[in-house]
């Protein structure tokens, strides 16, 4: 069965072909091909009335690296929510036109439950249940994943988001955007416990997150040392920032996956791409038994493949949307 | 006008305050540096409005939207490189639509502001949890306002 899928919820105009819910046909991102090459245009990098430039290119070239016709799709998948609602309008507009026009079925597709859904493309023998932890940019979610379409919301950021902070701190210690990779370079060669940056744990038994007090606690310090004259190792700043950020991720998400018996734990969204994230939750895995996954960086990142595999498994479970289907932006994951 | 806040608790007053002062189609400009604590106000100004969900950092979605007693528009343009980009996001529905515009940066798109507003500018004091608010209202609606947060 051939899903092809539209994702436009924030920066990246993204269009997938997807076979059986796991495998990948075609996966084209906008900010990855050379637009200015093809299209003769800048690309669209930002929202809304920008991805209409792309869409119906986009779209052509997933079904054509996709070796496959128009007529073969047996399955439109689309991103409803959360994000920009002018930017998801232009991907539930393109979708339901092509599923009219095809007179095949469409699926509205959360863009967490995407990110989940990532996992089932990289790890082919990946089923529910386990605990997913989703970290990126503009999301930090805690999900028990009891189900191929059931999900359970158990923990999220009540500020930034994991990501985010990276990026912050990145911006605040003079380091170019994004600062994620870069910070988690740097704290390789630097000295984790060098400086104390809090751990914010909210209430004994939440499973939300909060970064914000940390950004603030590291601009703190920051300034501080300058006001001083004293020296400040980079290096030193972004591994103690970093393990307190993994401190509190990792910790949340071994309680919620010992409290619910997951044997798994699943990471997805572009912090799962983290080198100290991965090895810290490897180790702590092998002690507690329990498995990590993760997907590949472009999985990682928001991608239209991760929504074809969302919407094969809502379709194979029942659901559907209709010609009336519309955006959400702030979908909660019960949506 | 100048208020000082000391710490959270103060905070947290003074934004519930102005956010029961804020009726449709109201502009409120936010600017201070990063971990100034433009959101954590803005958290505070959500729950003078009856917003009920958590109110996060909209800097990565660009513009949050959030239902209170009206809609709230919550924007972020730290990461706009060029007014242009606005233009993009359809920005002027939202200004000038049916809820309260709430702006983090605002200064990085003075020029496409509506010209009466209220701004505030977040300045941080001596000790790490005091804030001082500059704030500045354009336009009789926005003077009144200042007015209003002025009494006590």
């Amino acid at each position: 069965m051939l899903t092809l899928a539209i994702e436009t919820s924030c920066d990246e105009t993204s269009v997938a072909v997807i076979k059986d819910g796991r495998e990948v046909l075609s996966n084209i991102i906008s900010s990855q091909i050379d637009i200015h090459r093809k299209f003769g245009g800048v690309v669209p990098e930002i929202a809304s009335r920008k991805h209409i430039e792309s869409i119906n290119n986009i779209v052509q070239e997933a079904i054509d690296e996709a070796k496959v016709s128009f007529q073969d799709i047996d399955l439109i998948g689309v991103t409803k929510g959360p994000g920009l609602v002018g930017a998801l309008l232009i991907g539930i507009s393109t979708a339901k036109a092509l599923a009219y026009g095809l007179d095949i079925p469409i699926i509205g597709v959360n863009h967490i439950e995407g990110h989940v859904c990532a996992n089932y493309i990289e790890h082919k023998d990946l089923e529910p249940p386990f605990t997913c932890l989703i970290v990126s940019g503009g999301h930090t979610y805690l999900v028990q994943v009891n189900g191929y379409t059931d999900y359970e919301l158990v923990g999220r950021t009540r500020d930034d988001a994991a990501g985010e902070a990276f990026d912050k701190v990145a911006r605040a210690l003079g380091l170019p955007y994004p600062g994620g990779p870069i910070i988690d370079k740097l704290a390789e060669s630097g000295n984790k416990e060098s400086v104390e940056f809090p751990r914010v744990m909210l209430e004994p038994k939440s499973y939300d997150f909060s970064f914000s007090g940390l950004k603030t606690a590291v601009l703190n310090y920051l300034n501080q040392k300058q006001q001083k004259g004293e020296e400040i190792v980079v290096e030193d700043v972004a591994a103690s920032f970093q393990q307190s950020v993994l401190d509190v991720l990792v910790d949340k998400s071994f309680r919620l996956a010992k409290e619910r018996n997951s044997k798994k734990i699943v990471m997805a969204g572009g912090v799962a791409a983290n080198q100290g994230l991965r090895t810290m939750m490897e180790e702590r895995g092998k002690m507690e038994n329990i498995e990590i996954l993760y997907p590949s960086r472009i999985l990682c990142t928001d991608n239209a493949a991760m929504i074809g595999a969302a919407a094969y498994f809502n379709y194979k479970n029942g659901n559907k949307s209709d010609i009336h289907l519309n955006v959400i932006p702030n979908l909660d994951l019960k949506g | 006008m100048e208020i000082k806040l000391n710490g959270l608790k103060e905070t947290e007053e003074f934004g519930m305050k102005l956010g029961n002062l804020l009726k449709t189609g109201d502009i409120l400009c936010l600017n201070g540096d990063l971990g100034a604590g433009k959101t954590t106000l803005t958290k505070s100004i959500g729950l003078g409005l009856g917003v009920t969900d958590y109110i996060t950092s909209p800097t990565f979605a660009l513009i949050n939207e959030y239902t209170g007693r009206i809609p709230v528009y919550h924007f972020d343009v730290y990461r706009l490189e060029n007014v242009d980009e606005l233009y993009d996001l359809g920005f002027d529905e939202y200004f000038y639509g049916n809820g309260i515009s709430i702006i983090e940066w605002a200064e990085k798109i003075e020029k496409l502001l509506p010209k009466e507003r209220i701004v505030l500018n977040i300045e941080k004091g001596k000790d790490i949890d005091e804030r001082r608010i500059i704030i500045t209202g354009y336009g009789n609606r926005y003077v009144e306002i200042t007015k209003e947060l002025e009494k006590n």
